[in-house]
């Protein structure tokens, strides 16, 4: 085992430079350490004015998505060890615009993520005092890995799509529409259907898969789009099949 | 400096937050309702909440019962008619937020689902497999994204509360994007901004627990309650002080010493048994557990690691099948962090701090004493946890007084004038001490080391033990730090998203927040609960029956005073687990 | 959302190079995959000539096999038959993630789906082999 390992990280200050530039930094070696506390020693100890975000260390947040050695990665479950012998690249999340450092701006993503309508809709709703909608454990299952998503955008920084098609809407929001398609007290699929196949929508997807591959918590969102384009192939064939789904 | 204004300013976009601002729209559609989030809401810590959220709901449950256990595990510390307000209203909360969309976990029939918890006489603890949290807050989320009336501020970091006339209007907050200065003017604020767990060094918190509303009520002059009240979980993993959910324990995991006994048989909390015991052994508070490993370390029967003593949390008898069905986080956690599979291993767990009893004091609305300014939440303290928090009372708590927080900020914003000029005038003042900080030459502190010594004097003065003595130290180093607070050295002077400066300000917080702390754990000469005085070993219910006030003094340091507890239907009685 | 912030001038934006592609082995194997579309095209267009030849005569017809005989032609269709036997490998292991099916409840393995899909194939090329190879 190695003493320290070398980080290899980008820098953006925008009143200084109009490009990112980078900058090594070498930290201590310990095998329970993540690429995470790394980047800590490196603000507390070394240069305090290194910028990132993070929260809660434990891959449940979605705050800290990075590019390590030019693959997405949650820096608090990429641990060191991984990654030797060095020098280790941590750069921002690919695809969105560099606000500073390490942080991106994910606006694109949130206004997005509003459009395809990700909250339970009923046409009507049951009264409170009837009690809970009933949902099965199977029923629950059909939609549970897709309502897993942490909004980390690693499959965003993933997917060549979002990359060179502006208007795409992206892996993790047509994933979260979906979780809301098949939830069998959602009665919205209608709604969501002209967005979802429109412009923008799950067409400009070509199933390069990279999406699925590098999300943390298995939802899975390259299902979700394939599954999709068989409904919207459905309803754009029999327009007049299946109520409000 | 930019201003901005509308009716009621939420401050964090956590559970607490999202669902006053929801209450808030739907009260009244007219109303403008705006939330200021130093984070994206869904990075809010609500969101490593594991276990469950209870409620009553099944046959054979009572609300007397949920209340006698909320009470009894409180110490007799809580106020017995916000309890039994919270107990009524937690069902329809919860039946609420399954309308919206939580994928709580199913019986086969299809209703929902309850399991045993730490506490509770009967199972009635909802949960959604053991992400509890992280499914209620991306709910509440997406659920919030439906009301237009709702604007968010997102990633602005809350400075200063304005208040004039006698009453809160409004707040400074720094846009981390752009480093602007906004003036945020508002006819009523609702603090949601969570706990202080950072104080400590060994937490389950995320790094953005810094108590960031707490401290900005205490220096506009609300009082903080309970402070003195700090629960440690008592089963974190080691290192990085994760959170191993009560749910391992309520579904039959045991809690083993270095001889593989179930120490917790020694402290009164019953005899062990193969299955879980409602409020019996490993399913007793979390005060007890966490004191039960102290007095454990000292006999010598916990193990030793290379990042302090631990001990053994067993849950492989519960087989592969339950461990993926109910604590699946709980596996990839332990795989991921500790390298261990907990269906094949023990797991190493300690007590770690978790969270925080007091908070900005509030009435049974969600009302401080500073008109205009609201609190729900983990950062307010109304009271209905008292000196110990069941498992699976917060996150109801969340919802039932983000909702009541929402309304009565939302009637009370309805009947006022808009704020004046000035608050303007303060706004800029504001303005003008952030830029003299961010400017700020020489200096010789770091951050990072303050911090660090704060930490390690909250572990050793104020911890699950307490004395005079060590709480006498550890307010003198708090006061040294104070001062070298003063002398700071920041590296990054620039104005786009400058963490540095909020790492600074977020220190400041904690400090004042530890000082207010350690002065209510001396004032309070009693052991309740959480607090436990070695040097008052017993619970003085003449003398204590009080909740502690904070008020920051004229020269910073806190000034206690006493406020009685409400009591309605259960006399305080003895606290009794296993028996 | 942060209205002042939106679309603010000082944000790099990095350019996404036209060699993208080359930057990942996935990427790679996925410009692969769907080239194959192209090979699967020459293919059908092949067959479509047959048809002409047929119908032009058997004298045609018999050039069109000689040159379908020919060296570069058939070097061609060996590397058309790699990228179609790529093409339906790939689909047939993606297939799934199109088809959720679920009996009784419980979701049918995405290896099932697969495997039935291959089952149909290779039963569908024994048929047609048979019809064509039987003398």
């Amino acid at each position: 085992m190695p003493e320290a390992v070398t980080l290899v990280v980008t820098r953006y200050r925008p009143e200084q430079e109009s490009e990112p530039t980078t900058e090594r930094f070498e930290v201590p070696f310990r095998k329970e350490w993540v690429v995470l506390d790394a980047l800590n020693y490196v603000k507390d100890r070394l240069d305090g004015s290194l910028s990132f975000r993070w929260s809660c260390r434990m891959g449940v947040c979605g705050s800290c998505g990075m590019m390590v050695n030019g693959e997405p990665k949650l820096t608090c479950g990429a641990f060191l060890g991984d990654f030797l012998p060095g020098p280790i690249r941590v750069e921002p999340l690919r695809f969105f615009p560099v606000i500073r450092d390490l942080i991106v701006d994910i606006g694109d993503f949130l206004r997005k993520l509003r459009r395809v309508k990700p909250w339970l809709e009923r046409a009507e709703e049951k009264p409170l005092g009837e009690g809970e909608y009933l949902q099965t454990p199977d029923q629950l299952d059909a939609y549970k890995p897709f309502s897993m998503c942490i909004n980390c955008l690693l499959c965003y920084s993933a997917c060549p799509i979002y990359g060179l098609e502006p208007s795409f809407l992206g892996p993790a929001a047509i994933a979260l529409a979906q979780r809301y398609n098949l939830d069998n007290r959602d009665q919205g699929s209608r709604d969501r259907l002209e967005i979802l196949s429109g412009k923008g929508g799950i067409w400009e997807c070509t199933f390069v898969g990279q999406c699925t591959e590098v999300c943390p918590k298995h939802v899975d969102p390259a299902r979700a789009i394939q599954q999709y384009k068989l409904t919207a192939a459905m309803h754009w064939l029999m327009p007049w099949a299946g109520g409000s789904r | 400096m930019e201003f901005a204004s509308c009716d009621v300013l939420v401050v964090g976009g956590g559970g607490a937050g999202l669902r006053a601002a929801i209450a808030v729209a739907e009260a009244d559609p007219s109303l403008r309702v705006a939330v200021v989030s130093k984070v994206y809401p869904m990075r809010s810590h609500t969101v490593s909440a594991e276990g469950g959220a209870a409620a009553v709901i099944k046959p054979g449950d009572s609300l007397d019962a949920h209340a006698y256990d909320t009470i009894s595990g409180g110490d007799w510390l809580p106020d017995q008619d916000v309890v039994e307000a919270f107990v009524r209203e937690a069902p329809e909360e919860m039946l609420r937020l399954e309308h919206w969309g939580c994928p709580w976990s199913r019986e086969p029939d299809g209703s929902v689902a309850v399991r045993a918890f730490g506490g509770m006489t009967v199972e009635r603890t909802w949960f959604a497999a053991d992400k509890t949290g992280f499914h209620m807050l991306h709910t509440l989320f997406q659920t919030s994204l439906k009301y237009e009336g709702v604007q968010r501020f997102d990633e602005c970091f809350a400075t200063r509360l304005l208040v004039d006339d006698g009453r809160c209007q409004g707040l400074v907050a720094i846009e981390l994007a752009t480093g602007r200065v906004l003036g945020i003017t508002a006819r009523a604020v609702i603090l949601c901004t969570g706990g202080c767990g950072k104080v400590f060094a060994f937490t389950t918190n995320a790094a953005i627990k810094n108590g960031d509303g707490m401290a900005l009520a205490y220096r506009a002059g609300a009082p903080l309650k309970d402070m003195e009240f700090v629960q440690y979980h008592p089963t974190g993993l080691p290192f990085t002080g994760i959170l191993i959910t009560e749910a391992a324990r309520s579904e039959g995991g045991y809690l083993l010493n270095k001889d593989g006994y179930r120490y917790l048989q020694d402290y009164d909390l019953g005899k062990p048994q193969p299955k879980p015991v409602l409020r019996s052994m490993e399913l007793g508070p979390r005060d007890r557990l966490s004191q039960a490993f102290v007095k454990e370390q000292e006999k010598g029967r916990t193990l030793k690691g290379p990042y302090g003593d631990y001990v053994h949390l067993d849950v492989r008898h519960l087989g592969e099948a339950l461990i993926d069905r109910k604590l699946p986080f709980v596996r990839e956690l332990c795989l991921k962090y500790e390298n261990i599979d907990p269906v094949k291993e023990m797991i190493a767990v300690r007590p770690v701090a978790h969270y925080m009893m007091g908070g900005v004091s509030t009435d049974i609305q969600g009302a401080t004493p500073l008109p205009g300014l609201y609190a729900a939440g983990e950062c307010a303290c109304v009271s209905i946890n008292g000196a110990n928090r069941l498992g699976s009372n917060s996150l109801p708590e969340l919802l039932v007084f983000g909702a009541r927080a929402g309304r009565s900020a939302a009637a009370f914003a309805a009947r006022q004038k808009t704020p004046g000029t000035a608050v303007s005038a303060q706004a800029v003042d504001e303005e003008h001490r952030l830029h003299d900080l961010l400017g700020r030459r020489g200096g010789k502190e770091r951050i990072a080391t303050l911090r660090s010594e704060m930490q390690q004097a909250m572990e050793r003065s104020a911890g699950i033990y307490r004395t005079q003595a060590s709480l006498e130290e550890g307010a003198a180093a708090l006061g040294k730090l104070s001062e070298r607070y003063q002398d700071l050295a920041l590296d990054d002077r620039s104005q786009t998203f400058n963490t540095e400066l909020t790492a600074a300000l977020e220190l400041g917080y904690m400090l004042e927040l530890a000082r207010a702390i350690v002065a209510s754990a001396l004032w309070r000469r009693e052991s309740r609960g959480s607090h436990q005085r070695t040097d008052f070993p017993k619970r003085d219910d003449q003398g204590y029956l009080s909740h502690s006030l904070a008020y920051r003094g004229e020269d910073r340091a806190p000034r206690v005073e006493a406020l009685p507890v409400t009591i309605t239907r259960w006399p305080p009685g003895e606290r009794v687990y296993g028996r | 959302m942060s209205r002042h912030t939106a679309f603010h001038p000082r944000w790099y934006r990095p350019r996404v190079s036209v060699w993208w592609w080359l930057e990942k082995r996935a990427y790679a194997l996925f410009v692969l995959r769907e080239t194959s579309s192209v090979f699967v095209a020459l293919v059908a267009g092949t067959t479509l000539l047959q048809v002409r030849a047929v119908k032009a005569g058997p004298e045609a017809y018999a050039r069109f096999l000689e040159w379908l005989g020919t060296p570069p032609v058939l070097a061609v269709h060996a590397l058309a038959f790699a990228f179609v036997l790529f093409h339906a490998v790939t689909w047939f292991n993606l297939a799934p993630k199109a088809m959720t099916l679920r009996l009784g409840g419980k979701k049918v393995p995405d290896a099932v789906i697969a495997a039935a899909n291959y089952a149909g194939w290779i039963l569908a090329s024994a048929l047609v082999a048979f019809l064509m190879l039987r003398d």
